[in-house]
């Protein structure tokens, strides 16, 4: 059953990016590639050689690895609708914080490892958003831990939603957007070397690194797109069939808001790019207060 | 009666909050204009029971007067004098957002510690009310250009309007009315001053009126 779980984790992740693309493709009325085009794209890396810096240790392909692996324990903690998680335990919710963390710094130390300004750039702007997304994340996590009293993610999790569901969503969405670097935070498209966040750092990655990272990348996505399914809808209080079905729509329906949104903003300036990660972090901590103040009344 | 007073109230907490986030004069216009809908809609839910005449044209006349009225005077003012934007307010958009989030936090928190009725125990009159005083002191004394400063004093007023809801049975129509008409000829007035300013200054920005001209 554990390898049925990481399975699923691991070969329906690379689904979401596509799944983006097609709809930001046909808002723009072209076809776009196929929805299965990161999968065709990790394989083609796989087979490749690496490229390395001379100035890189071995730390530049091993911390990728480390990253996928911090990921997908991240993952593996969350449950995954009827399924269930792989592990449980109390306190399971700090545990997944702090692997993703874990991630990003070794993203971030990879992108270091070449001695080049740009990713060094790009390694300062990821780490000082997430100083933000990550303030958001605990206080949305917060909120789902006094709603339900439990910090175990699959206590807290499973019930049915308290008053500041449309506040937390909302957080959560925005969190979403930015730790995965979509718009309006970071454009995933771009190449202009000025503006980017995440392909800044993975810049000068080639090879199987590189297919480790864009699927780390976007089994994180799915991780954040369950996650804000679960926080949102009962999951727990229906049948297995019926929530894998509302977890699957659920993930589907925030997939298509996140090409929405990019379709339909452009990336903001840096500037103001602390502002929207200010008031996530205050819709997570308006949830935190209505679970609060409701808990108490 | 109370969830959905709640869910209003809460409405128009967040566009407080909104307010202090946004940077266009028009979007804070709009927020303003919403915030004094949502306000106008709460006598009809608060006297759900028994909608007397009078409660029904209060209602109209602030959802025509705080929706409509005023932030087209607004809008006007915003038009003569050709500005879109606050550029550099006195209080930045992040800590003034911050400033506003802590206020309704300590809003909320000061209203459980009043010894209010019990039938106002549960709703957030009193902490909304209080939350809204506070937006509009941030923005009438973080903004630089005069129209932000304007929707801050709107702001103010609706949060003083909240208080004046707990009283709405006690309050005569006549005593309702004059306050909307005071508040209208303000926003006139306002506007008037506006204009002035522009031609005399060619800006709004207030910073600029420290200083004594021939």
């Amino acid at each position: 059953m554990i390898v049925v779980r990481l399975f699923l984790w691991v070969v329906l992740a690379p689904l979401l990016p596509g799944l983006i693309n097609k709809v930001k493709a046909w808002v723009a009325g072209r076809q776009g590639p196929p929805v299965l085009q990161l999968y065709y794209d990790i394989i083609r890396l796989w087979q490749k050689g690496v490229v390395l810096s001379t100035l890189a240790s071995p730390a530049f392909v091993l911390a990728p690895a480390v990253a996928w692996v911090a990921i997908a324990g991240a993952a593996f903690l969350v449950p995954f609708g009827p399924a269930g998680a792989g592990l449980s335990f109390h306190g399971d919710v700090l545990l997944m914080i702090y692997l993703l963390a874990l991630a990003r710094f070794c993203t971030a130390w990879a992108a270091l490892e070449t001695g080049s300004a740009f990713e060094g750039m790009g390694a300062a702007r990821e780490v000082s958003y997430a100083v933000l997304a990550e303030a958001a994340m605990f206080a949305a996590m917060l909120s789902l831990a006094v709603q339900t009293g439990s910090v175990s993610l699959a206590a807290m999790l499973s019930p049915s939603p308290g008053a500041g569901t449309a506040l937390l969503a909302a957080g959560l969405f925005i969190v979403l957007l930015a730790e995965n670097c979509r718009v309006p935070f970071d454009d995933p498209n771009t190449h202009l070397e000025l503006t980017m966040i995440h392909e800044a750092m993975v810049l000068d990655h080639s090879g199987p690194p590189l297919a480790v990272i864009l699927h780390g990348a976007s089994m994180k996505l799915l991780l954040f797109a369950v996650l804000l399914t679960a926080a949102v809808l009962p999951l727990g209080s229906l049948q297995p069939l019926a929530a894998a079905g509302a977890l699957a729509g659920g993930v589907l329906v925030v997939t298509i808001g996140a090409g929405v949104a990019e379709s339909f903003l452009a990336r903001f300036s840096f500037r103001r790019v602390p502002l929207l990660l200010t008031m996530a972090f205050l819709l997570c901590l308006f949830s935190l207060l209505v679970a609060w103040k409701g808990g108490a009344a | 009666m109370i969830p959905a007073l709640n869910l209003l109230i809460g409405l128009a907490m967040g566009l407080n909050l909104v307010a202090l986030g946004s940077s266009r004069l028009p979007s804070l216009i709009r927020t303003v204009a919403t915030q004094g809908i949502a306000l106008g809609l709460m006598p009809l839910i608060l006297e759900g029971s028994d909608l007397d005449w009078r409660i029904i044209l209060v209602a109209l006349a602030t959802v025509a007067g705080k929706g409509f009225v005023i932030p087209g005077l607004l809008k006007r003012a915003m038009r003569a004098a050709n500005i879109e934007r606050e550029i550099q307010p006195f209080i930045g958009l992040v800590p003034s957002l911050l400033l506003g989030a802590g206020g309704t936090i300590a809003a909320v928190a000061l209203a459980g510690a009043l010894p209010l009725l019990p039938e106002h125990a549960g709703s957030l009159l009193v902490p909304g009310a209080l939350a809204s005083v506070l937006t509009g002191f941030i923005l009438l004394i973080g903004r630089a250009k005069a129209i932000s400063q304007v929707c801050g004093y709107l702001i103010l007023e609706n949060g003083i309007y909240l208080f004046g809801l707990l009283l709405i049975k006690a309050t005569p129509l006549l005593v309702e009315a004059g306050v909307l008409l005071d508040l209208t000829v303000g926003v006139f007035v306002l506007g008037i001053i506006i204009d002035r300013i522009q031609r005399a200054f060619d800006s709004l920005d207030t910073r600029k009126l420290t200083a004594l001209h021939e």
